[in-house]
């Protein structure tokens, strides 16, 4: 557990840089933790960062499919947003744990 | 002291031989989860794995209640051989299990092929295989980029970082 200074605020993150307290996240971080990945986010960056921050704190375990049938983005534009590994990716952004599951 | 190098794995080719269920999806879940992982995926069917790129049976694929030691009733008791015999025994239990995979968001087979797709997966058929059940491009999902020779499959599979895993 370290702790970090983005954005001008003090936020938790563990060894792989996962932000460890939710709580602590706001589209500022979101997009400095972003452009640290090469990314620069968009609405729709951040509408996939809000889908997937709302079923991460509901407890939902979070699947690729859920988020290409989210009806925000498909598959392809997932992966276009996220180049790389989507899900992860995406999940560091949205300042949730690293995903569990295997699809 | 000695330095541990780590060399990332960068390309996967994954090879399904199978047509059952369990072993289709053995393969899918891998290529996912490789291209979910940003890993240069290649998806390799041949023999009776061409049944999970068949437009006709990708779809209704089984797994065998004949012959299969692990298959359990629901509560765990053994599944009898001779109930698996029965006709629409095997239909049953396949439906069954799909279910329980689409209720963990594990997708049908085409759903599958189009999630890999979509992330940059490739999907090849085995030319021996095709020509040996007469399936031709058109028979095979659109998916399918194209229908490869064993010599092709290995021109694919160079470079540091790249297994090749047969399922």
């Amino acid at each position: 557990m370290a702790e970090k200074i983005v954005a001008g605020r003090t936020i938790q993150v563990n060894e792989e840089g996962y932000m460890t307290n939710p709580s602590e996240w706001t589209r500022e971080i979101a997009a400095e933790l972003a452009k640290e990945e090469g990314i620069t986010l968009t609405d729709k960056h951040y509408a996939v960062l809000e889908f997937i921050r709302e079923k991460a704190l509901a407890g939902e375990t979070l699947t690729i499919r859920k988020i290409g049938t989210s009806g925000i983005v498909d598959m392809k534009e997932f992966y276009q947003l996220f180049p790389g590994g989507p899900l992860k990716l995406a999940s560091k952004l949205a300042g949730i744990p690293k995903p569990t599951s295997c699809v | 002291m000695a330095t541990k190098e780590e060399y990332p794995l960068k390309k996967v080719l994954i090879i399904c031989a199978k047509g059952n269920l369990e072993d289709v999806y053995a393969a899918l879940v891998m290529a996912n989860g490789a291209v979910m992982e940003g890993i240069e995926t290649k998806l390799f069917f041949t023999f009776f794995g061409l049944d999970a790129i068949t437009k006709k049976r990708m779809n209704n694929l089984h797994t065998a209640t004949v012959g299969n030691p692990a298959l359990r009733m629901p509560g765990g008791l053994p599944f009898p051989t001779l109930l698996g015999m029965l006709p629409g025994v095997e239909a049953g239990v396949s439906a069954m299990m799909r279910k329980e995979m689409d209720k963990l968001d594990v997708p049908p087979v085409k759903e599958f092929l189009e999630m890999i797709t979509a992330g940059g997966g490739e999907i090849y058929a085995c030319k021996l295989a095709a020509d040996m059940f007469k399936l031709k491009k058109e028979d095979f999902t659109e998916e399918v980029v194209d229908i490869i020779t064993v010599g092709q499959l290995y021109e694919m599979s160079g470079g540091i970082g790249t297994q090749i895993i047969f399922v």
